[in-house]
């Protein structure tokens, strides 16, 4: 049909401009030989982009430390996000709302606002250690910014929300005799979850594992503005190298690389959806 | 009930995190000190500093303009897309089709800034446009990255919807694009609404992908930000966060008291 064609095909030629052909742009400079000219790369089928990444256990180690980080990020978020998700799908519908509103209100307030929060809490001249000092309880303030603990409650503050609202989601189709029927029979609370309400929301909690781990893996922005010195994650690593080094192919082997590991996640993902 | 208050609590302490470093940011933006930490007195002082801030004010309205740009590009072409993979079978390229459409929403964030970086750049070296980078080019990848969010809800909405609607509407003779207008789009109204707030306010958050594909002349609100904090926390900074959460929580209550379930 004439009208679907014309429809479609804007979309198509958006989509291969946008989307497949930036891909093609991004495997053709991780092959690419670096140069000193500009753009600083020169067309070849030379590997130079991802020599480094083998030799040097530093770029190893940034995709391990990017892998571990997001797995903790995640699983912490899964922790706090149950009983959130619980506690707000139990509600009667008019304070589910509100609940679902306190959720998501600190997610519409910016990303970058809250990561301003957390640095005015963790500062050594910050709320915290004010509190602390003020109270006698330190002399010294404690080092709590740039560390790796700081790193995580920045993420995990970032992505809570992804991770409450497909449990929450899950727990809203469960049904709750079943809960119901478990403690009528005399199990205790933690029995009831451990038997009946985890293994049946067990594909939501999957499903929001992965939303949190998958943008985690490459997240930048956190890891700069709240991680320790040495916490070169993936996304930092390559931005420098992007930015500072100005080894554009090393940057888009790296990115490659990330994309090669994330592919598992996002496919488990993307199956998960589709049920 | 043991159970209820234990759940109470977990779920407390879940909030609880959530919401106190932002009530401080809050609070504290009306305290007069010039260290943001510090209680002062209460005062207003910093909100005017913010409204006199140029370079702030300058960026957050360049974020305005280029995240409503974006949204309504995003709606456009994924409320295509969207409707093209509920309604028209299996046309040729389909998988593809889904699979380009979707790669940004699983993609991180670094990755889609790189490449589209290295495709402006190149486009730039083969026929001269975009010339440079800035407002275009953010626009441009942002429309992309919320159009595949537009697709999403669109073809949601579309799925749960009885196709035999459009199908009666055009039995009973009407053309295809009529059919269209009195059926299909009341039908997806809501979810290209949804989806234009969507790409609204994830064009107006983000600050890697415009990073990567702004330039010196293209200073969104997230990028401006970015640079302050890497100094640290300044009063303007606690105003502002004051100024969004405030507003986006009058909205908020606006939208709940509207949406408020009744009785009876």
């Amino acid at each position: 049909m004439k009208a679907r064609a014309l429809l479609l095909a804007p979309a198509w030629a958006w989509l291969l401009l946008f989307v497949a052909a930036p891909a093609a742009i991004l495997a053709a400079i991780a092959l690419a030989e670096p140069d000193s000219g500009l753009p600083p790369f020169r067309l070849a089928l030379s590997g130079a982009g991802f020599a480094p990444l083998v030799e040097d256990s530093y770029y190893l180690d940034a995709l391990l430390v990017a892998l571990r980080v997001a797995a903790i990020t995640a699983g912490l978020c899964l922790a706090l996000a149950y009983p959130m998700a619980i506690g707000i799908a139990r509600a009667a519908p008019g304070r589910r709302v509100l609940l679902l509103a306190a959720l998501m209100l600190p997610f519409w307030t910016g990303f970058l606002l809250r990561v301003g929060a957390w640095i005015g809490l963790l500062r050594d001249e910050g709320w915290i250690n004010g509190l602390l000092r003020g109270a006698g309880l330190i002399e010294a303030p404690l080092a709590m910014l740039y560390t790796e603990g700081a790193m995580l409650a920045g993420m995990v503050h970032a992505y809570l929300p992804f991770a409450v609202l497909p449990l929450f989601a899950a727990l809203l189709r469960l049904d709750p005799t079943l809960e119901e029927a478990a403690a009528d029979l005399g199990a205790r609370p933690a029995t009831v979850f451990l038997t009946v309400t985890l293994p049946a929301t067990l594909p939501a909690a999957l499903a929001a594992f992965l939303l949190v781990f998958i943008p985690a893996a490459g997240e930048f922005v956190i890891p700069d503005l709240m991680g320790p010195p040495e916490a070169q994650m993936v996304g930092r690593v390559l931005w420098q190298e992007f930015f500072q080094n100005r080894d554009w192919p090393v940057a888009a082997a790296l990115a490659l690389c990330l994309l090669g590991l994330l592919i598992l996640p996002i496919r488990l993902f993307q199956r998960l959806e589709a049920r | 009930m043991r159970r209820g208050r234990a759940l109470r609590w977990a779920m407390g302490l879940g909030f609880a995190f959530l919401w106190a470093p932002i009530l401080l940011l809050v609070a504290y933006a009306f305290s007069a000190d010039r260290i943001p930490y510090q209680w002062g007195g209460f005062s207003l002082r910093w909100f005017a500093a913010l409204a006199a801030n140029e370079r702030l004010v300058e960026a957050a309205l360049l974020s305005l303009r280029i995240a409503a740009g974006a949204a309504s590009l995003a709606v456009l072409l994924g409320g295509a897309a969207g409707w093209a993979l509920a309604r028209f079978g299996p046309f040729r390229g389909r998988a593809v089709f889904g699979a380009l459409i979707g790669a940004p929403l699983v993609l991180p964030e670094v990755v889609t800034g790189l490449s589209l970086l290295l495709l402006f750049v190149a486009l730039e070296a083969a026929i001269g446009w975009p010339a440079g980078r800035g407002a275009t080019t953010v626009l441009l990848a942002h429309a992309t990255l919320g159009a595949a969010f537009v697709a999403v809800v669109v073809q949601a909405r579309l799925a749960d919807a009885d196709r035999t609607l459009e199908e009666a509407a055009m039995d009973l003779g009407a053309t295809p694009w009529t059919a269209f207008r009195t059926v299909t789009l009341p039908l997806i109204a809501p979810a290209l609404a949804a989806g234009w707030l969507l790409a609204f306010t994830l064009s107006l958050d983000d600050v890697v992908i415009a990073s990567f594909v702004s330039g010196p002349a293209g200073t969104t609100l997230p990028i401006a930000l970015f640079s302050m904090l890497r100094l640290g926390l300044t009063p303007e900074v606690n105003a502002l966060g004051a100024v969004v959460v405030l507003g986006v929580g009058l909205m908020l209550g606006l939208a709940a008291l509207l949406l408020r379930p009744r009785r009876g």
